[in-house]
Order: structure tokens, then C-alpha cells, then sequence
């Protein structure tokens, strides 16, 4: 059963949480803000034997966390953070989460806090796709990554992977590994290397305290 | 709705300890002895006994969770979660619960006989705590050969003793289960209870509780079961429930006669109650309640030292409209938790029917309660 386990959450594993998955080492200790459904926390338990707890506010996502045998804790990311100790964890995963942040310099401080390394990944605002949209259409834009209109959209923050590197700066904080990728299909990304900033719709990185 | 068997007939049991000239220590520092409680068990316990799972039950509860007794047409008071193939699943664990001692089904309480006089003990009952159920609970589990538990799950006065278990045993389990709790009785609570209390000693019936041989205080322990209801039920519970409705239509009779629908319960309540309760016994194990604080915010409390050592896995469980033990309350004990390192989890039901829903079917609250013991290791 467990076997099966594994090639179903691999499967269903979104393109950046591959990712993120690949660059968290086996047996750490993680903490995922806004786990959703656990998809990345049952595959880093199943795969990598990580000792994962899990913050979500939508009740049905917790039930069903915990439905799989994962440590979820039901409430906002927000103000659930400040209750943990310093250095309570290895990772701290923020996926596409942070657009959605009120007040994202105290959620990544409070991230490199309770973690040694962040692991945050969001969609690239200022993407080809998007740069036409806006030009052409003359509306906000909708895509994939972000799907929304402007009056229901969850992400009250757009960002660039260039205004990450320059929020980093300000914050500060120190960005020890970035891929900018495009989901290419079944879950994978193809890897951005030449004008990220125009050409990826999506940015993971990992960071730590400066 | 889960429609799987039940575990079917089922009997109570007994055992008793601290025979002379051995005694229990109460926490009051009275000796007590000898001791006995009442407990079902249901399923097999395996042969690594790595599969027991404990069920402490509620304020006016009893051992008897789950099949029927012999003549009844209704099961025990969680038949719906317990049984096989149910989320306490009587075909994967060995389940236990234990009447508390201080209670009056079964287990040693003032309303049983004091060896010592051979009268029934009254008032001569020593006060119990939580810890002091849970030690007699302990010595249960020792007799049935359990050193270790993989779970020990319950809500309400239930959660109290799953939270003292942690507090009390903390390498004793794999997982800790307390829905609809506290770590810490409120003086809203305690003041619920008073006013119960003072019903029943109010009856003249009561007689310091000196009634056994006599007319029972069936009218205070009636009112203290009425009060006792509307902290189980919510705003919004009694209006789905009752509304304004009246027993007979109609107008107003314009009289003190029971005429809302919501009276008529309360009454009903009352009335069933006295049939299967002790009033000495409701004014005990109240006080235990009142009593309950694992003074989890001193870092010097002894189970804030004992929960910082566990490795068992906790689960908590609210309900969005219990105002009885307020979801702020769990989520206390939560951020304790975190504080501490340990590994927790919680979840806060959205339910209608207060306080009383950790006792109706929810599914939800079944699928949670099979992921958390599903998810739980062997001892």
C-alpha cells in the first residue's frame, strides 16, 4: 500500500511543489503554510520519512490532512506563526501563498524565525503572457497561474521574480537558491534560464536570515 | 451515516483494587480503598498489546460505549463511532472505557457502600480529581495488561482525563484525542456547575446527602440536569430544535403551565435523568470538573514538564458552537503545544448543536477520528 502511495502522490505532486520537494532533505522537519489538501507534506512523509505539520485555514482541507494521518494545525498563517519557538523547523514552505499575504515582510520574518530556510514560490506577474494581456487587452490579466478577476482574486499582491530579488534586499534577506520555471504539463516545469523575469510564469526560492 | 454493525451484546465488568491493607492516595491526600470501577472492552487486544485504544467518557456518562446490553433496544452513548468498522474500529483495536470513580454506574462513588460501615458512603465519599480517575484508570489498564496505549480519545469531562492521561503518563501513549475541551476549567463553567449544585442541595429531599434510604432529591437533581442541557445546546441549536414552538398550538394559555416546546425538552430531560443518575454523584464529579487546570501557562506546572517529554501525537477538536468549552480554549492548549515542540494537530468543526456535538453523528468528526488513529504507530 505504501508503494502505491508513493507513485500516487508523485503523481499528483503540482509542477513547484516537485520542486520543493527536491530540495528539502530527507528526515528535517517542515512547516508548509497553507498545506491545502497535504499533497506536499504526504509526499515529503512518504518519501523522505520528514516529520511535517501543516497550517490551513479551510476546514474540508484539514479534515482531509488529517484524514491521511498528517499534523495539520486549522487557522491562519498569519497569526498561528508567532506561537512556535525559534528554529522549531528545517523548512518553512510558503506555495503561492504569499500573494495572498496581508502583511508578507512580517509572514517571511516570522518564517526565517520559526525555520532556518524558507522555501517560497508564487507566480511571475510580469511574464510575457501577462505584459500582452495587459497591453493589448486592455484588461487585467487572467492566466493559468493566476486564474482570478480582479474582484475575486485571493492574491492582493503581484509580484515579479525581479521585485523578489529587490524585496530581498529590502527586507533583507539572503536567497541561496532560485529556479524560475514554466509548468510544462502532468506536473512538470521546464526550467527558465535565459530573461526569467519575462519568460518564467513562476519562481521558487529558498532563502534564509541575513 | 455509517451503517456498520454494531459490536453487539455486550456486559459491564468490574474491578477492584487497593485492597486492604493496601489504598489509593486521592489527591486530597485521603485514602481510599478498595477501589472499583466498572469498564467494557470490546475487540482483541493483539498479541504485542500495541492496539489498545482507551475511551473516557463524559460528566454524567459510563463505561458502556458501544453494542447493547442484554434487554435494551438502545446502544451506549458512542455506539456510533465505536464498533467495526466505525472510526474506532473494534475489528483493529482493543477499546476500553472505565466508568470514573465517583460515579454512581458502577465504579466506586457515594453512591456505592462504604466496606468500611456498610452503609452507603454519602457525603463520606472523598473528593476526586481528573488525575485521581485517571490514576484508578492506570490500575485498570495494568490488570488488563496494557502498558501502553496507542490512543486514549475522549471529549468533554472525557477530554479532561485524555489531557490528565498525557499530563499524568506521558510516554504511556501514541496519541492523544480531546475534543470539545479545556486544559483549564472557566469560572463560566464553574459557575454553571454551582448553580446545578446549589439546585440539588436546595431540595429538601437532598439531606446532605444523606438519602439513600429514603425520598431521593429527584426535583434539584432534575433542575441541575436542565441547566446542565442548555450549556450542551446553543442559540442557534435551540432554534433549529425548538424555535417558539408551543406544545399545543394555538395562543397562549397565559399561565406558568409548560407550554414552549423548549420547556418540554428541559423537562424531559430532567425527568429521564433521575431515572439513571445519582445526585450525590453529579455534585462529585461537577467539583472534579471545577477542580480540572493542568496550569499549562506556569512553565514550572508538573504536566507542562510532562507534556514537554511526550512523543505522542496530539489531535484537538472544537466545535464552532460550543459555548461551553469555547474553541479558544482548545486552541490554548494547542499553542502550549506548539510552544513545546510537540507534535499537534486541531481542528475546529463547523457544527450547530454546541457542546452536545461531539456526541452526534458528524462526518467530519469520523473521518478525523479514523485518520488520527490510522495515522498512530504501535507501541
Amino acid at each position: 500500500m505504501a508503494a502505491e502511495h508513493r507513485a500516487e502522490s508523485a503523481k499528483d505532486l503540482r509542477f513547484d511543489l516537485r520542486i520543493v520537494a527536491s530540495w528539502i532533505e530527507s528526515g528535517s522537519r517542515v512547516l508548509d503554510l497553507g498545506c491545502a489538501g497535504g499533497l506536499l507534506l504526504r509526499h515529503l512523509r512518504d518519501t523522505k520519512g520528514v516529520l511535517g505539520l501543516g497550517i490551513e485555514h479551510d476546514e474540508d482541507e484539514v479534515v482531509s490532512c488529517i484524514a491521511q494521518g498528517l499534523s495539520v494545525i486549522h487557522g491562519d498563517i498569519n497569526t498561528e506563526l508567532p506561537g512556535f519557538p525559534d528554529n522549531a523547523f528545517d523548512y518553512v514552505v510558503v506555495s503561492q501563498t504569499l500573494q495572498q499575504a496581508y502583511d508578507p515582510t512580517i509572514l517571511i520574518q516570522q518564517m526565517l524565525r520559526v525555520g532556518r530556510w524558507g522555501i517560497v514560490s508564487f507566480p511571475n506577474f510580469c511574464c510575457l503572457q501577462i505584459r500582452l494581456q495587459m497591453a493589448f487587452s486592455g484588461h487585467v490579466p487572467v492566466t493559468p497561474e493566476l486564474p482570478y478577476q480582479w474582484y475575486n482574486t485571493p492574491n492582493i499582491r503581484v509580484l515579479s521574480l525581479d521585485d523578489f530579488w529587490a524585496y530581498s534586499r529590502a527586507v533583507p534577506f539572503a536567497i541561496r537558491r532560485s529556479l524560475a520555471v514554466n509548468p510544462s504539463g502532468e506536473g512538470k516545469a521546464r526550467v527558465v534560464r535565459f530573461w526569467p523575469n519575462l519568460l518564467a510564469s513562476y519562481g521558487i526560492f529558498m532563502i534564509t536570515g541575513v | 451515516m455509517i451503517s456498520s454493525p454494531s459490536v453487539g451484546l455486550v456486559r459491564t465488568q468490574s474491578f477492584t483494587f487497593a485492597y486492604p491493607p493496601r489504598t489509593m492516595v486521592l489527591d486530597s491526600g485521603v485514602d481510599l480503598g478498595p477501589v472499583s470501577l466498572a469498564y467494557e472492552t470490546y475487540g482483541q487486544l493483539n498479541s504485542e498489546c500495541s492496539n489498545a485504544v482507551l475511551v473516557c467518557h463524559a460528566l454524567t456518562g459510563d463505561a458502556h460505549v458501544a453494542g447493547f446490553h442484554e434487554g435494551d433496544d438502545k446502544p451506549g452513548w458512542w455506539d456510533h463511532y465505536v464498533g467495526p468498522g466505525k472510526p474506532i474500529d473494534t475489528d483493529r483495536y482493543f477499546v476500553v472505557c472505565s466508568n470514573v470513580i465517583g460515579s454512581c454506574m458502577g465504579s466506586c462513588g457515594p453512591s456505592s457502600i462504604n466496606p468500611a460501615t456498610g452503609r452507603y458512603w454519602g457525603l463520606d465519599f472523598p473528593i476526586v480529581t481528573i488525575a485521581d480517575m485517571v490514576r484508578a484508570q492506570r490500575e485498570l489498564l495494568r490488570h488488563l495488561g496494557i502498558e501502553c496505549l496507542l490512543a486514549v480519545v475522549g471529549g468533554s469531562l472525557g477530554g479532561m482525563q485524555v489531557l490528565q492521561w498525557a499530563a499524568s503518563y506521558p510516554n504511556m501513549m501514541k496519541g492523544v484525542l480531546a475534543l470539545a475541551t479545556t486544559s483549564r476549567h472557566s469560572p463560566q463553567a464553574i459557575a454553571f456547575n454551582e448553580v446545578a449544585r446549589q439546585s440539588i442541595m436546595s431540595d429538601p429531599n437532598w439531606r446532605n446527602g444523606d438519602y439513600y434510604d429514603g425520598v431521593r432529591p429527584d426535583l434539584g437533581l432534575a433542575v441541575a440536569r436542565m441547566i446542565g442541557h442548555i450549556t450542551y445546546l446553543s442559540d442557534e441549536s435551540m432554534h433549529l430544535k425548538f424555535g417558539r414552538e408551543l406544545r399545543h398550538g394555538g395562543g397562549f394559555a397565559f399561565s406558568f403551565e409548560t407550554e414552549f416546546q423548549v420547556e418540554s425538552y428541559l423537562h424531559h430531560q430532567g425527568k429521564k435523568f433521575v431515572e439513571r443518575f445519582d445526585a450525590n454523584a453529579f455534585l462529585y464529579i461537577t467539583k472534579a470538573a471545577d477542580y480540572f487546570d493542568l496550569d499549562l501557562g506556569n512553565a514550572d506546572s508538573p504536566a507542562r514538564k510532562a507534556l514537554a517529554v511526550t512523543n505522542a501525537r496530539f489531535l484537538l477538536v472544537s466545535f464552532t458552537s460550543d459555548w461551553l468549552y469555547p474553541t479558544y480554549q482548545s486552541r490554548q492548549m494547542v499553542n502550549v503545544l506548539k510552544e513545546l515542540g510537540r507534535d499537534v494537530s486541531f481542528c475546529e468543526i463547523t457544527a450547530a448543536w454546541g457542546h452536545d456535538a461531539f456526541l452526534l453523528p458528524d462526518p467530519r468528526l469520523e473521518t478525523v477520528i479514523r485518520g488520527f488513529l490510522g495515522g498512530l504507530h504501535g507501541c
